[in-house]
């Protein structure tokens, strides 16, 4: 695009604008010798003439050519352009779009961007770095393969200390001895909340299972069957509690009725030290010793037969205690491997297609997913003993909480799905802030501690409960 | 053989102001697909350009376009059309988020005597395909329209210019604080049409 000062007619009237000097040169021609009488001469107002006559014939032409040019290129809204325009709109309007239509576009090209906000307001959310509260739990066995910790759906925390059982109170902080068994029949392997969160399951190291009323403290029954220790329990969200042993059976027990032994599955071939039911309670996994992982679809295994399982996962290298079932995905497994595997997997336990798999560089001891975001904790042994909050699906590490001297053995998470409490071979208990705060929960937690620092216990930072 | 070509490649008044008229029906549907203004499901794809192209299939938009376009076709044959503007406003607050601006400058001589000029057809469809192809990609610079919007369509004509009742004056509908970027140009030796989109700059930037 030319500019302005480059148009033909300005420079032509640039060039052809006639200066005094033209004038007189003119005049000089006349005769062979001319002296100008200047004073006779009034040069401006020759000037004035002159360049007047270029002036109306021009400008109009420069003034048009100009303002077009300047319209054109450099203000293109400009008002100029407006004088010698009419803007119109047509009358009738076009129709808005319809009500509650989500734009595509927005979604197209923002989904990362809000995610990424999300992700990161997320990931920037206050993870305390350190226990909220730490309990001393002298005598915890410092064993892979039980599974000593449970929160209730009643907010009390049962933990196995050697050969007792005590139920911490998490609304209180009061700590009391459930039951304690002889050195015969103990140490105690094993602890689970029935999912009404009254009742409690004991796994015995003599094979039995102890069933306890936790508010009058009394022993309801004596279940028995299995011929070695009972390393893991699991309710299926009924009256049904399943148990994984070393003598290498899952049992099902009716706990309603007197021949409580409903089903018995022997599909693994070492200690079974990792049991869970999936939320829904149609499916148990059930993990080993002997690196094996199983479903079990509770329609099928009633038969009995030994490959009555739905599925059969052999790809970790170790010991699979960690298992936890997704709240937010049905179908969907996490499992960890033990030393030699140090693998975190995913499942979906309908195809049995192994989803994704993570290498954590660390013995994976338990597992538990967050209820209110996408994440998960996994808790870990040599050589940093730390938890490990994990994004899901992405698998980006979150956070890493230290603070535990030895593995961090179990998991448990409050009912309301904020606090995990996880006991590890240095025989404390820890308790992390992990998942979150809401608002709505902020009330409660001071009511909470209100009632914690009249009983005295949170001045404790570290409290026995024995 | 060769008369037929060269027959074809004449470009009178009339048939630039068509090809002009329908260049803009495209370009008002292909904005407002690629901007969102309307559920995806309300576009049909068209061949057009050698592009496919997106159509607004539905009636009450449809019957806008035809009749905004109908009457610019009516101005460009008088050569009185200067600009067309698409406004994207807020539906909420109509302020105007983006102004896609075509310039148009019409060959004085071919209004006045009437004459024809010579371009041949393939050479301006590659220019409008260029142009169309800019307005597909403009989605990945422009800043995203996080609210429900709405369009409209102004024309800029001569003073002189007849009005018919259906259409009203209106203001410009400028963006405040604005950056403008050039598109490119198609000219059919008639009528010459410069693009460029104005749109609202980020607060953040």
């Amino acid at each position: 695009m030319a500019t302005p000062c480059r148009s033909p007619s300005l420079r032509k009237a640039l060039l052809e604008r006639p200066s005094p000097d033209v004038a007189s040169r003119k005049s000089q021609q006349l005769g062979c010798r001319f002296i100008a009488n200047r004073t006779s001469m009034d040069f401006d107002i020759a000037n004035y003439m002159l360049a007047k006559e270029n002036l109306d014939h021009e400008q109009p032409v420069l003034n048009e050519e100009y303002r077009k040019q300047l319209a054109g290129n450099l203000l293109k809204d400009s008002n100029l352009m407006h004088k010698n325009s009419r803007i119109l709109a047509f009358k009738s309007k076009p129709p808005p779009p319809p009500e509650g239509f989500e734009r595509n576009a927005k979604l197209l090209y923002s989904e990362n961007v809000h995610g990424g906000a999300a992700k990161r307001s997320k990931i920037y959310r206050h993870i305390p770095q350190s226990a909220e509260r730490t309990l001393d739990a002298p005598d915890l066995l410092d064993d892979y393969y039980l599974n000593l910790l449970d929160w209730s759906s009643r907010n009390v925390v049962a933990v196995a200390l050697g050969n007792t059982v005590y139920l911490w109170h998490a609304t209180s902080g009061s700590i009391e001895e459930l039951m304690q068994v002889s050195e015969d029949d103990g140490p105690v392997t094993s602890v689970s909340w029935g999912p009404d969160g009254k009742h409690i399951a004991v796994g015995l190291d003599n094979g039995e299972i102890q069933l306890w009323e936790s508010t009058a403290l009394t022993k309801m029954r004596t279940l028995k069957g299995h011929t070695a220790r009972v390393g893991s329990l699991a309710w299926n969200g009924g009256p049904i509690l399943s148990s994984g042993s070393r003598d290498n059976a899952i049992f099902n027990h009716d706990v309603r009725i007197r021949d409580h032994l409903t089903t018995k599955m022997n599909a693994h071939e070492q200690e079974v030290c990792g049991l869970k039911w999936s939320l829904s309670g149609q499916q148990l996994a059930s993990g080993g010793n002997d690196n094996l992982l199983h479903i079990w679809d509770a329609s099928m295994m009633a038969s009995g037969a030994p490959s009555s399982y739905l599925h059969r996962f052999d790809e970790h290298q170790a010991a699979v205690k960690a298992l936890a079932w997704c709240p937010f995905q049905s179908n969907l497994l996490a499992s960890g491997g033990g030393t030699a595997d140090r693998c975190i997997k995913f499942w979906n336990t309908q195809t049995g297609a192994c989803l994704n798999s993570v290498d954590t560089n660390s013995q994976v001891c338990a597992l538990q997913w967050s209820r209110h975001e996408k994440e998960l904790l996994s808790s870990h042994g040599f050589s940093q003993n730390q938890l490990c909050l994990w994004r899901y699906p992405s698998m980006v590490k979150m956070a890493e909480l230290r603070g535990h001297t030895s593995r961090v053995l179990h998991l448990a998470q409050s009912p309301d799905g904020y606090t995990v409490a996880s006991a590890a071979g240095d025989e404390t208990l820890r308790f992390w802030q992990v998942f979150g705060t809401p608002d709505n929960n902020k009330q409660q937690l001071l009511r909470t501690r209100s009632v914690e620092s009249t009983t005295g216990i949170n001045n404790v930072s570290c409290a026995n409960i024995r | 053989m060769a008369t037929a070509q060269v027959a074809r490649d004449i470009i009178t008044l009339k048939g630039s102001a068509d090809i002009v008229t329908e260049f803009f029906c495209y370009a008002v549907n292909s904005i407002i697909y690629q901007r969102g203004l309307y559920p995806e499901e309300q576009f049909g794809r068209v061949k057009k350009y050698g592009l496919t192209l997106l159509v607004a299939q539905d009636e009450s938009v449809k019957k806008f376009i035809t009749g905004v376009t109908a009457q610019l076709a009516a101005w460009l044959q008088n050569g009185q059309l200067q600009r067309v503007v698409l406004v994207i406003l807020d539906q909420r607050t109509l302020e105007p988020l983006e102004r896609w601006n075509f310039l148009i400058e019409t060959d004085q001589e071919v209004i006045q005597k009437g004459i024809s000029k010579r371009k041949s057809d393939a050479d301006i469809m590659k220019e409008i395909q260029a142009i169309m192809r800019q307005i597909t990609s403009c989605v990945t610079f422009l800043p995203c329209l996080n609210s429900t919007c709405i369009f409209d369509v102004l024309a800029y004509t001569d003073k002189d210019a007849a009005v018919p009742m259906t259409w009203t004056d209106s203001d410009a509908k400028i963006i405040e604080n604005s950056q403008v970027v050039k598109l490119r140009s198609f000219d059919t030796k008639v009528h010459k049409i410069d693009a460029s989109v104005a749109f609202k700059m980020d607060s953040d930037a």
